[in-house]
């Protein structure tokens, strides 16, 4: 048996009211008996939200632009009379993901090679490719951003909301306490976002005529759909295996 | 059960080492551990931290014992991050403040409990309302903001309902000092008890300054704030509890017994077998350090440290709930408020105090809005129906409206 059986396992959880016959029902009605210390609900905390959603700033903006000096000519034309900025947000925002993505898949890997995998389950060689993929699509970003005459190393806006958005995706597959198919479950919702922001950023290409640049992101979102279909394969495979109590026969690594 | 510290050998201070992967072990589990063992957890801690800035400051004063200060502040320092890191990953900020508040209620009220001052046992009672309503908001906070039952935390040892009201602790700094006791009369359980709240609080006070700007949230922003300020005004009024004329060494005496004392509780209660050789090793450590400073106080004040020391500790420490105890005060004691260096009637408030909150509370009191109409219930107060399905209201016209 390893970790990714073991969290099902009946333990000792002690999280739930009904563990404490005693003291739970004191707290319940304890909290019942007294009374809140003003009126109201939980729509006075939104009032004060909204004054502040309404007075507060930006929590940030784009870098000015570098020097048009040294991009494509062709490049320079697309950007003319455009929002230039809308497309190099996105494509800041897909950098900072993809370069993340592989630090997750170097994470999973870690995990695969600690716990195994189960029937039906990723193959090392399978977290090895899909990183690669990652990497790749980092490059292309890269590629891209230099081509518009972008710095490639600024963080921009969305790269930043994205950022904060996959916090617990990284904090998930970085404690090692969970197992492999805890950790997948969190690269799940990595993989969705994944194929959403490709699909996003293709159709914006498009619109604004960079055609090369959207077959680019085409490709990389042929990809991210084989990634997320795998992982999504992979975690019904293991609740499948694991509702069966067949995990014992974990394929080791 | 019982300890004799002038008889009990402790480890020698070379040999009080540390490896970082040591240092950095497996944490508690969230989920399973008692959450005695997550209290016990946050208390060691700050009673580590109180040691190290207790140690930090005697430097400046004390040349002579600057060395001897540093050789047991680098252990203690160790000690203090090898505890730290027993909080698991997965439990999140708003998690262990629940944790820090439980710490603050359970403890306190075991303290005031068994205070053999009653003036102290007053002040302990005083403050403990004022956590236990901190509990209340921050629950409010997690059930509102994260959609997350604080009980989870809690594990139903503690009530979730208001204390003194928060928006009312906001003290003018002359109101919140306190008497002190006399070094050479109080009981050394007094002083210990001294030394033990004022750490537990300014680790609080630390935590919520820390943590308190990593929430993107307002409500909890402010909350943090605001609580934040009480933590402040509690450290000033249980630091004022120690004796101003005590010497360095007595102090240092004093905080290194208050070590021996809060170890030695953890080890009796402790459910986690692996936490509790923790505590064991770090139990031991203490003896000698306090040992040390028997024997500095011998050297340079020519003193037996055994005059101002329990030859053996009372009962230790009762990690469990005091619901019956915390009720009994709130029912007789809610409406207290202090006024100079006393525990008053509602009716003899502070002008100090009255106006010094009104100010502060002028554009709105976090505490108030964000468990406005708050009742806790098991599994959040979704799981009442009409809170469920309370009628939506559009809020920009009804600020329009307003």
């Amino acid at each position: 048996m390893n970790k990714n059986d073991r969290p099902t396992d009946t333990g000792i959880n002690r999280t739930g009211i009904a563990l404490s016959p005693l003291d739970g029902p004191l707290t319940a009605d304890g909290a019942r008996s007294a009374p809140p210390s003003s009126a109201g609900s939980w729509q006075d905390a939104a009032m004060v939200r909204l004054q502040y959603a309404t007075e507060a700033g930006e929590f940030g903006h784009m870098p000015p632009p570098l020097t048009l000096r040294g991009m494509a000519k062709t490049a320079k034309e697309l950007l003319k009379g455009t929002k230039a900025n809308v497309l190099l947000d996105k494509l800041g925002e897909r950098l900072a993901f993809e370069r993340t993505g592989v630090r997750l898949y170097d994470s999973l890997i870690v995990k695969f090679e600690a716990t195994g995998s189960w029937e039906g389950g990723p193959s090392l060689e399978e977290l090895v490719a899909f990183r690669s993929d990652e990497a790749r699509h980092f490059d292309v970003m890269v590629q891209a951003l230099v081509a518009l005459g972008a710095d490639p190393t600024a963080m921009t806006p969305s790269a930043d909301i994205i950022a904060v958005e996959s916090l617990g995706v990284l904090q998930v597959i970085s404690d090692p306490r969970t197992g492999l198919a805890h950790a997948l479950h969190a690269q799940q919702i990595a993989e969705l976002a994944d194929v959403a922001g490709w699909d996003l950023l293709a159709s914006l290409a498009e619109t604004l005529g960079h055609s090369e640049l959207a077959a680019e992101c085409r490709r990389a979102l042929a990809q991210e759909n084989l990634h997320a279909a795998s992982v999504s394969r992979w975690l019904k495979a293991h609740a499948e295996v694991a509702a069966r109590g067949e995990l014992e026969h974990a394929v080791a690594s | 059960m019982s300890l004799d510290i002038f008889k009990e050998r402790g480890t020698p201070l070379e040999r009080q080492m540390f490896t970082w992967k040591d240092i950095v072990g497996e944490p508690y589990s969230k989920l399973d551990d008692d959450a005695f063992t997550r209290v016990r957890q946050i208390l060691m801690h700050g009673v580590e931290q109180e040691a190290c800035r207790f140690k930090h400051f005697a430097a400046r004063f004390n040349p002579e014992l600057r060395l001897p200060l540093a050789r047991i502040r680098r252990v203690e320092h160790h000690q203090a991050t090898m505890i730290n890191w027993l909080m698991p990953g997965d439990q999140s900020t708003l998690e262990t403040t629940i944790g820090f508040e439980q710490v603050a209620i359970e403890v306190t009220a075991h303290v005031a409990a068994v205070e053999p001052d009653p003036y102290m046992a007053r002040v302990y009672r005083f403050g403990l309302l004022e956590d236990f309503d901190h509990l209340y908001r921050y629950a409010a906070l997690m059930d509102r903001l994260c959609g997350k039952d604080a009980n989870n935390i809690l594990q139903s040892y503690t009530d979730v309902m208001p204390g003194r009201p928060t928006s009312v602790e906001h003290r003018a700094p002359e109101d919140d000092l306190r008497q002190h006791y006399e070094k050479t009369r109080a009981a050394p359980l007094t002083k210990i008890h001294a030394a033990l709240i004022t750490g537990s609080e300014w680790q609080t006070r630390d935590y919520y300054l820390t943590v308190g700007p990593t929430f993107a949230d307002p409500i909890a922003r402010q909350l943090y704030a605001e609580i934040a300020s009480i933590e402040e005004q509690h450290v000033t009024q249980y630091e004022a509890l120690s004796d101003p004329s005590e010497t360095w060494l007595e102090k240092w005496l004093v905080q290194e017994a208050t070590e021996v004392y809060a170890y030695w509780s953890c080890y009796s209660q402790e459910s986690n077998p692996r936490i509790k050789q923790i505590w064991e090793r770090f139990l031991s450590y203490e003896l000698e350090h306090l040992r040390l400073v028997r024997e500095l106080m011998q050297t340079l004040e020519g003193r037996d440290p055994a005059e101002l020391l329990p030859a053996e500790f009372p009962d230790p420490l009762s990690f469990t709930s005091h619901r019956e105890f915390v009720r009994e005060t709130l029912a007789a004691e809610v409406d207290l408020r202090a006024r100079g260096y006393d525990i008053v009637p509602l009716s003899q408030d502070s002008p100090a105090s009255i106006a010094y909150r009104a100010q502060l509370n002028a554009k709105g009191s976090p505490s108030e809005v964000v468990a406005a109409g708050y009742q806790w219930n098991p599994g959040t107060e979704l799981t009442d129906p009409r809170v469920r399905e309370a009628a939506f209201a559009s809020l920009a016209r009804e600020e329009a409206a307003q």
